[in-house]
């Protein structure tokens, strides 16, 4: 830990909410399986998840429940957004993506309860669902244009001598999309709950006056609301760009 | 006092890298206050282009995202 303040008045350590526990160390010799408070963050948003869509949709009428209507409206809205930017051919994709979308949206929602732990906050996590984006999109490319998907690199519009060049920032820039693509939400939800932690910090030390920064967090805790819900539609809407990218090569 | 030479480069290095965030933010401003422009002048349009807004906002916030990374990295794994 870097920003370590055990004489001073401050006393604020926001990473503190980001630590691993084991809560049931489990130790294979070869790789470390314990049950994290990850894992159990992780397992109780796909819970929630599901509960939610099994209640809403378990019986099921031609005219919605209240419920059933807020289902179908998260269904419709994920699948509108792959059908404008991927076209018919990108219906096929529609469960991955939807299941990317409300995997992201309930770890970052359960983050936001207190003293809960948020999964997606951690670039492990994150890492790992834009690097199997990456490995998916591409071999989508691959299958649908074999060997021709190299084509995505060598601009055919641009002038003859400026090729080259432009393949060469083609190719950094697709082998970068899985970096920018994971390490914005993870730093999103990261930097999010490190500012209301600092801000929580300055409650405890400026005594009565400690009202104004409560009223700041309040503020901030809105905004988080608000980054949870953009961050989990960005990373679909991406997912979906890269995809577009691979079934119609531009 | 305590840390040497090397701890304050690495912190001064991490502020350093801050400083591109900066360039994130004018960049996302940049975007969300030209799609603001143009759909005050046509409304009806502006609809059908929040999704394109989104995407702009994410790319252009991306390279704000590697200056905060490399400030974790100078931190964190240095």
């Amino acid at each position: 830990m870097a920003a370590k303040s055990t004489d001073g008045e401050l006393n604020i350590d926001p990473m503190h909410q980001f630590v691993i526990q084991d809560w049931i160390p489990i130790d294979l010799g070869f790789v470390d399986l314990s049950f994290t408070n990850s894992a159990f963050f992780a397992f109780l948003a796909v819970g929630l998840v599901s509960l939610f869509f099994i209640m809403s949709m378990s019986n099921h009428s031609l005219v919605p429940t209240r419920m059933q209507s807020m289902a179908e409206s998260c269904y419709e809205f994920v699948r509108n957004m792959v059908h404008d930017s991927c076209g018919d051919a990108g219906l096929k994709y529609f469960p991955y993506i939807f299941t990317l979308f409300l995997f992201i949206l309930g770890c970052n929602l359960l983050g936001m309860v207190p003293y809960t732990f948020t999964v997606t906050s951690h670039f492990a996590v994150t890492v790992f669902l834009a690097l199997s984006v990456f490995i998916t999109v591409t071999a989508i490319g691959f299958m649908r244009h074999g060997i021709g998907f190299l084509k995505l690199f060598w601009p055919m519009d641009a002038p003859a001598a400026m090729r080259p060049v432009l393949a060469i920032i083609e190719v950094i820039s697709y082998f970068v999309r899985p970096v920018s693509h994971s390490i914005r939400l993870g730093a999103n939800m990261m930097a999010g709950h490190a500012v209301l932690k600092v801000f929580g910090g300055f409650v405890g030390a400026l005594g009565v006056f400690g009202i104004i920064p409560i009223a700041a967090i309040v503020g901030v805790t809105a905004l988080e609301f608000l980054v949870a819900v953009i961050q989990a539609y960005v990373f679909a809407i991406l997912t979906c760009v890269y995809l577009h990218d691979a079934l119609h090569m531009h | 006092m305590e840390g040497d030479i090397g701890n304050m480069g690495q912190y001064i290095g991490a502020g350093l890298a801050c400083i591109g965030m900066g360039g994130a933010g004018i960049g996302v401003g940049h975007v969300a206050g030209n799609f603001l422009s143009g759909a005050l002048r046509n409304p009806a349009a502006a609809k059908e282009q929040t999704a394109t807004l989104f995407i702009g906002i994410a790319f252009a916030e991306a390279l704000g995202i590697f200056s905060f990374l490399v400030a974790l990295l100078l931190l964190f794994a240095v």
